[in-house]
Parts: C-alpha cells; structure tokens; sequence
C-alpha cells in the first residue's frame, strides 16, 4: 500500500515573530522538507523613492533614517556622502571623525540586536536578546545626548553632521568603551561555543564565495562566505584610513560563520572608537555649504535648498548589514532627479530561495535571522 | 525529652495530626462507619475529599506558578518580571486567569467539533490522575497501586495521543506540523523515560510508590546510587511535557504555537495548566523514585510531610524553570537522534549494570551497608565515564572544538572559504 | 582606494573589443546599445582585464523622453567600479535584455524596476511584481504617473517660502 502525499504550502509572516518585521515567506514543503520557498514583500513599501523627488535634498536626510531604521547613522551617511560628490564638497576633519564613532556606535548597537534576534530564532527564549539590549541602550543614550534622538537620528547634513557634541560626551563614551569588552567577553562564552546553537547553525544555509559574489550579497553574509571584502579597508571614507582594524572573516559560508564575523566586527568596532576618541580634532562640525544666513550672533545657517549642479553620483559606505549605497541623479533643481537607495537587505535576499530548499522550516528561520533583514530597508 | 518528642507523643495518631492529613480523613471514614454507614459510603468520602484536595492543590499550584515562572525568568534575563497587577506582580495569576475565562472559546469552522473540543480534557485529566499514586505522606496515598510506577507511565503516554488530537483537529497548518513533530519526539522519549524508571524499580523490587519510598528511608536516595539514570529521566522528562529546550511542539518562533494555535479561551487555559501539571507530574516522579519521597532524614516529625513533598518538587521543577530561561531550542531531527542514538543505548547499558549489581548484592546476601557505597561509587565512574565516552564517540564534543572565532585579516579581496567536511553536528 | 573607471575609459575598451557597440560615453558613464548588452557585459565579468563580478546596483531612471537602466560594477580583484547604462526610447513599453544570466544578484532588482518603472527585462525568468500588488494600474516611479491636467508632475521648482524666484506650474508639494 502506497502512501498518497502531496506537498502543503505554509506561510511564514507577514505577522509572525521571526521574521524581523512585515515579511512573507510562501514555503512549499514536503513533510517537513521545503521544496520552494518565495518572498512575498511590499507590507511596508512607503514610496521614499518617489516622495524623495518632491523634498529637498536636506529634506530627504529623514527618508534615509526610516529605510534602516536600526542602523541609521550608517543610513545618514551614504546619502549626505553622494550629494557632497554630486556638488564637490569638502568635509572639515571633525566632521569626518565624528562620523566614524558614530558609524561604529550604531555597529555595535545593530549588531548587538542581530545577534540578539538569531539567538531568539533558535529558542533562547529572549535572554540573550535581553542581556544585549542592555548595551545597545547605553548606545542610544549616548545618541540621545549628541543629536536628541534614540532611533532616527537625522545626524548628518550635507557637509558636516548637524552639531557637535556635547562636553560630557567624550569622557561617558569612553567609560563605555571600558565596559563593553568584559559584557562581549561574556557573550562570547555563553553563545559561541553552546553546543546547541552550534548544532543549530553549523552547516546550515551555506553560500560559497562565488555564489556570493554571483548574487551581489555584502556585508557580513559576504564575509561569512570567506571574502574578505569591507568598504571601509578597500574605499575608505570619514576617517577609515587613519586608524587601524581587521576585517573579520569566516571560512565556512554557513549561519554559524555569520554570526561570528558579527560578533567579532563588534570587537573591531570597539578597537577604531578606542583610537578615534583619542585622536579626534577640533574643529567646525559643518562646511559652509552654498549661500546661507549668518546670522547676528555669527551663526552661519546652512540654504534652505541646495541646488547642485546637472550630474548624477553613487556613493556606498559600509552599514552593519552590507553596503548601502544612494545614486542620486541632480537635474539642477532643489529636489533630486532620481533618489534609488540600494539596500542591502533587499539584495542579501536574492540567494534566500538558494540557501532554504532542501532544509526544514527551523532552518528556514534561522536562516532568514542570519541575512539579518529591516523591513524598512527592503520594502522602502 | 526534647520538643519533637513531645509533639509526637501528643500528636501521634489523633485526627488532628495535621503532619500526616491522612489521619483526619481516616478519622471521618471511621466516624463514618460508625454510624452505621456501609463502607462504600466512607470509602466514597475518603476519595472525594483527597480528589478535591489534589485537584485544588494543583490549581493553585498552577496559579502561583505562573507568577514565579515569570518573575525567575525574567531575573534570569536581567529584567523584572510582571509587577504591575497587584503588590509586585502578585496578582498576575489571577487576572490571567480571569482574562483566559473570559475570552471566548472560538470553535473554527473546519476543525473536527468534537474532537477539538475533548483533546484539552484529555491533556488535562489523565496528568491530574498520576498525582494519585504518589504518598504525600505515611497514610496519604489516594490510591495505593502495586503497580504505581506501571500507572504513571501509562498515563504518561496518553499524552501523545491527546497532542495529536489537538493539532490534527484544528484545522491549521502550523498546528499539523506541531503535531507531527509532537509524536515522533514523544515515543523516542517515552521509551527513554521507561529505561531509566526501571533502575530503582530493580533495586526495591516493587513498584509500589509506598514500597520505594520506605526502602529509601531504610536505605540511600536512589539519587545517589543512579546519576546516569537520573540524568536520563530528567532530560526525557523535559521533553515529555513540551518545555524548552525540546518545545519543538510549540516553538513561538517558527510555528507561531504548534498544536494550540488554534485555541482559545479556558480551552487553552487547560492546556496550560495540563503543561505545568506534566512538569509537577515530572518533578513528582522524580521526588518518589529518586530522592526520598515525603521523608527528609527525620525532619518529617516537625514538618509535615506534604510539605517536604511540596518543596523538593518545587525545588526540582526550578530545574526545568532555569533551563527554559538558558537553553535555545534544538531542532527536530536532532532532538530524536539525541534520544534513539544518545540516551537509548545509556539507558539499556544502565539497566544491564544495576541488574548486574542487583543481582550480585542477593546472591551473596550482602548487607545494605556493604554493597550500597559500592554500588554508589561503581554507579557514578561508569556513569561518568559512558555518559562521556559515548558522546565523544558521537562527536557531540567535537563541533564546540571545531567552534572557533572569525579570522582576522587585513588583506582586502582574499578569499578564505574552505567547504564543509562533513563534521555537521545534526545528529 | 576604489578607483572609479570613468565612461570614457570604459567606453574606449568596450570599443576596443565589440566596435559599435557604445552608443554614448560620458566621463560619468558609458552607455552600450540593447543588441550588444549581454556579450559586453559578460565580457566585463569574465575578462583577465576587467574581472567586474560584483554588480554592485541595477538601478532605473525615467528620463523624460526615454528610460535608461544603470549598472554600477565593482571588481573586487582590482579594487574599480564603473557605470553601464542601456537606454530604451519606447515610453509606452520599454524592453532591455535582462543581465540574471550574467549576474543573478540582479533577479530581485529587475523585479523592482519592473513594479515601478514598467520596463520589462526580457530573459528574466521570473518577472513579476514585487512591492505593488499583482492588478495594480500604472508605474508609480515613472515621471508621468498621476499626470494632472494641467501637466503637474513629480519634482519640485522652488523650496515653498524660498526667496526670490519664480513660482510656475511644475512643482507643488
């Protein structure tokens, strides 16, 4: 007697616990084997392309908050980084350290979160997560008393970032930075080694280095596949160059690699704001950009409206989850052309279909943790 | 004559020796019959009144457990617990429940009516039957089987069924796939849980619940003469009532809630009780066979015994408590490859040794005092050493050693993948 | 340091190897004909020379009078990166050679232009809407969507309450 079967589709999202925001994964499965698995997404598409065209360009810096809004620093940055190629402007150095500690401060925050989730994908039932969210709020504090915002931080302006920081800002990061290290000691020896998230992640979604390369996947999914590839060695920008790190790299290309090219990119991190927040320079915080009021007290106030000149430039930095990167197309008027954010997340999703046929619905999960998506990113 | 003599010479055997709550009831049985009443009629008060007690008993347990589960765990993640409903969360309970009895318990249309209407009574009433068979006390056993130890696994095992019923029944997707994992894991783990329970039934030679506790009165804590065993039936157990690290049937974060997705309402009220009850089940058998019962080296004539019955198994039950805050959760496949490749041959070997050691204590009729330390060291060595051994020779050990962190480089562009040689540590 | 290969470099190797095949080069960017896509673009993946196998974004600009498709290509071998484009006139229903064979990163991003451009990349083997829903009307990126009587459209003239200029009929908020 033969047993009939047939394959049953089963929905993973759009509201679900795991799936690290409004996200649709359609699985055909056989038992408990998947056999096609298709992304669904669009739940939170909020058409920042096509509004981006009727703001000007220090209207859009928000837009680049709310696209990732988990590394929005980072977000900030590449935007600001294209306009000044586009109208060839020049950072004064202050500007261009701060915006490396922040860079490195939100690292540290997103990873700590990423890292956090995948251990919440596997079961542990929210108590990494919890420990790690510790950190990051310290992160946000700090954030909070340099530009007054936890989360969508609007920091950088188109020459500069948007004010410098306070006094009592240097000696509390640093105090920080004395602290992190024994909390990521301690991570290390809870996560890294136990054996059932070993067993969980090992071998699991493997991408080989050409693949990767093949599917135009960045970041720390590019570097778990063994490419030793980080825009910030290879294009430096905002100080990169002058101080000195490693670009951690995996060897296996699978979920476990992934997470500790995480885990130890947090530690790099620690090491460039070690060096940066002894050698940052005095100085202006935001070049004087265009014709601007100065005003009675000798304030110079930036343009309501940047007008650059007819051109267009890309322009890609490192974010914590791989590059991201703005082309923005200037037709000579206040508001950009063509505004296109090239998110990582949305790319790093191309090989998903790749990396989940085969394995179970636990795999699947744990594999959707480790691309380590924002919705916001990849719906836009 | 110092205190605790006293209190027993006042209190031994009156009805109001509340050490023991048998005596009161034996007392009214007694009454009972005197008044002329045919026994069936105190035999019928007697088992009302100690159902009820149980019943309420595990209710409450319930209730309070919900409150301490939340507060331990959330001390193990470094935040507070529920602290808003009442003095320090201590309400939560209660308007948990009021909220659970208040909800509507939907019915889906397409689910089988019937069916998913009885799988939470099932789940429920056989875990609240087992608490018969255990003595809280001297006289306080509601039903004294001589086969206790066969009951209990019995009931045990009607938990599978009822789980399937409950995924099965409702209609859902998600719910199917819980249920599906549900059975496999539940009979690898059933067979596992029978292995290990037959070590201290070998060395009484009973499976009288009363029989086990008095020989480790006379004797030694099994405890201490079977940490394989005693390892084994904790990890099963864990497994047997659904909780992480084995929630595989629930796990919130891939199937959203497994087989009780679809239920609402006291419905899943009473699967939430029925887990906890399991894990009080659980922590129950493992008091009686393995550590002692209600007797606590004499300390039973101050305290009275439920009491001390109540502790060890609350004590035992923070075990299953602290490992749900630490624990991810393993994945279906290698939780049964676990048991059938892992546990299973442990627990045979197990058995073989204490038969061996059982049969060589009476044979040459060797006293309690001679044979049992050596039995205890013996026990531990080669618990030790197969508990080990075998799981280096499964290669468990080997993938934390293979567990290394990133490597650092600074050349840009290098590629540094090596393919994975086949050291996956699925099983 | 990533050095960018401007248009006219690229432009004159392209030309170099496929004569005819650019159709414009700009120091920003070169652009190639449809017909001739495919064979440069593989032959800047594969060549010992050039070794871009990093798409490194596929991006669609409406341009008022035609759409193009750019291609930003980054080696990681020799640290370059440069821009592609291909044009395609037709504003009705535009068609560009898909570039998955050649680089398959490029599947989720062909579809995204696709949904809000409208142009459709032929050999792509799986061509659908990504972010709208599958009966949606119309393009919503494209310049001309939602074009008012009166001919009002996506852009913005003057910042509202800037000083000074003119305020005519392209550019409300």
């Amino acid at each position: 007697m033969s047993i009939q079967s047939e394959p049953f589709v089963i929905n993973i999202g759009p509201q679900h616990p795991s799936t690290h925001g409004v996200f649709r994964l359609r699985l055909v499965m056989d038992g408990e084997k998947i056999i096609d698995a298709d992304m669904v997404m669009g739940y939170l598409h909020r058409s920042m392309e096509k509004l981006a065209e009727e703001r000007t360009y220090t209207q859009n810096i928000p837009f680049t908050d709310r696209t990732d809004y988990l590394s929005a620093m980072t977000g900030n940055l590449a935007y600001v980084m294209a306009v000044e190629k586009l109208m060839g402007v020049e950072v004064p150095e202050r500007a261009l350290w701060l915006r490396m500690i922040m860079s490195e401060l939100q690292r540290i925050a997103s990873h700590a979160m990423a890292v956090g989730i995948f251990a919440n994908d596997t079961g542990a039932w929210q108590t990494p997560v919890m420990h790690m969210f510790r950190d990051r709020e310290k992160i946000l504090d700090l954030f909070e008393m340099a530009c007054g915002a936890r989360l969508t931080l609007n920091y950088m302006r188109i020459g500069g970032v948007s004010r410098d920081i306070p006094p009592e800002w240097l000696p509390l990061a640093r105090k920080l930075l004395k602290d992190l290290p024994k909390k990521f000691a301690e991570y290390e020896d809870l996560l890294l080694t136990n054996e059932i998230i070993v067993a969980r992640s090992r071998g699991v979604g493997v991408l080989t280095p050409d693949q990767a390369i093949a599917y135009s996947v960045s970041g720390p999914m590019l570097r778990g596949s063994g490419v030793a590839w980080d825009i910030r060695k290879a294009n430096p920008y905002a100080a990169y160059d002058k101080v000195d790190f490693d670009i951690a790299v995996g060897t296996n290309g699978d979920v476990y690699d992934r997470f500790i090219v995480r885990m130890a990119e947090m530690r790099q991190s620690l090491r460039i704001l070690e060096q940066a927040l002894e050698m940052i320079p005095d100085g202006p915080v935001h070049a004087r950009v265009g014709e601007g009021t100065v005003q009675p007290g000798g304030q110079w106030i930036a343009p309501l409206a940047y007008r650059p000149p007819v051109g267009e430039a890309y322009a890609c930095i490192e974010s914590p989850r791989g590059e991201i990167g703005y082309y923005i197309v200037s037709d000579g008027g206040p508001a950009p052309f063509r505004f296109h954010i090239r998110s990582p997340s949305f790319i790093n999703l191309t090989p998903l279909k790749l990396m989940t046929v085969g394995s179970t619905v636990a795999d699947a999960v744990v594999i959707l943790g480790s691309v380590d998506i924002v919705v916001g990113e990849v719906d836009r | 004559m110092n205190p605790v003599e006293i209190l027993s010479v006042l209190l031994e055997g009156e009805w109001y020796d509340f050490r023991d709550l048998g005596n009161p009831i034996g007392e009214l049985a007694d009454q009972i019959k005197d008044w002329g009443a045919p026994e069936w009629v105190a035999y019928l008060v007697s088992t009302l009144l100690g159902s009820v007690g149980i019943l309420l008993w595990a209710i409450l347990s319930v209730l309070a457990f919900i409150w301490i589960e939340r507060r331990v765990v959330a001390l193990m993640q470094n935040r507070k617990g529920p602290n808003r409903v009442g003095p320090a969360g201590l309400l939560q309970p209660v308007a948990d429940a009021l909220k659970l009895l208040m909800k509507e318990a939907i019915t889906t249309t397409g689910s089988d009516r019937i069916l998913f209407w009885a799988a939470p009574i099932i789940i429920f009433v056989p875990t609240l039957a087992i608490f018969a068979i255990f003595p809280w006390g001297e006289n306080m056993i509601l039903a004294d089987l001589n086969v206790g130890v066969l009951f209990l696994l019995a009931i045990a095992g009607i938990n599978t069924p009822a789980v399937f019923l409950a995924g099965w029944s409702s209609n859902n997707k998600y719910a199917l796939l819980g249920a599906m994992r549900t059975i496999g894991m539940l009979i690898s783990y059933e067979i596992i849980q029978v292995l290990a329970l037959l070590a201290p039934v070998l060395f009484v030679g009973s499976m009288r619940m009363a029989d086990i506790v008095s020989w480790q009165h006379d004797n030694v804590w099994i405890i201490l003469i079977q940490p394989l065993g005693l390892l084994a039936y904790i990890i099963a157990g864990a497994v047997e009532m659904n909780r992480s690290p084995a929630d595989n049937a629930e796990a919130e974060s891939e199937i959203v809630a497994g087989y009780h997705t679809e239920y609402g309402g006291i419905k899943f009220g009473f699967f939430y009780q029925g887990e906890y009850l399991a894990g009080f089940a659980i922590a129950a058998v493992i008091v009686t066979l393995y550590m002692g019962g209600w007797r606590l080296f004499g300390l039973e004539e101050w305290i009275p015994g439920w009491i001390i019955f109540l502790g060890k198994m609350y004590a035992v039950f923070f075990i299953y408590i602290w490992s749900r805050g630490t624990l991810p959760r393993l994945r279906i496949d290698q939780l049964m490859g676990f048991a059938w490749k892992f546990l299973l041959p442990l627990t045979i070997v197990n058995v073989l040794i204490v038969g061996m050691e059982v049969l060589i204590w009476r044979e040459n009729e060797l006293s309690a005092g001679e044979a049992l330390p050596a039995i205890a060291v013996i026990n531990l060595l080669l618990g030790l050493v197969l508990f080990a051994g075998w799981a280096r020779f499964l290669g468990h050990g080997r993938g934390t050693q293979a567990a290394s962190g990133a490597v650092l480089t600074q050349e840009i562009g290098a590629v540094f993948f090596k393919p994975a040689t086949g050291t996956e540590m699925t099983n | 340091m990533t050095t960018t290969v401007t248009g006219l470099e690229i432009a004159h190797s392209i030309d170099q190897q496929f004569p005819g095949a650019v159709t414009e080069a700009t120091p920003e960017f070169a652009a190639v004909g449809q017909d001739r896509l495919i064979e440069v673009l593989t032959w800047l993946r594969d060549d010992e020379s050039m070794l871009f196998k990093f798409l490194s974004s596929l991006t669609a600009v409406d341009r008022m009078e035609w759409f193009e498709v750019v291609y930003h290509l980054e080696s990681f071998r020799t640290n370059r990166i440069t821009v592609i484009k291909v044009q395609s006139s037709d504003r009705d229903d535009p068609v560009v050679p898909s570039v998955v064979p050649v680089w398959p990163g490029a599947q989720l991003q062909e579809r995204e232009a696709y949904d809000l451009m409208g142009i459709r990349f032929e050999g792509n083997p799986d061509l659908r809407r990504i972010f709208l829903w599958d009966g949606f009307a119309g393009f919503p990126l494209r310049k001309d969507w939602l074009n008012m009587p009166g001919g009002q459209m996506a852009g913005l003239e003057r910042f509202p309450g800037e000083p000074g200029l003119e305020f005519d009929n392209r550019g409300t908020l």
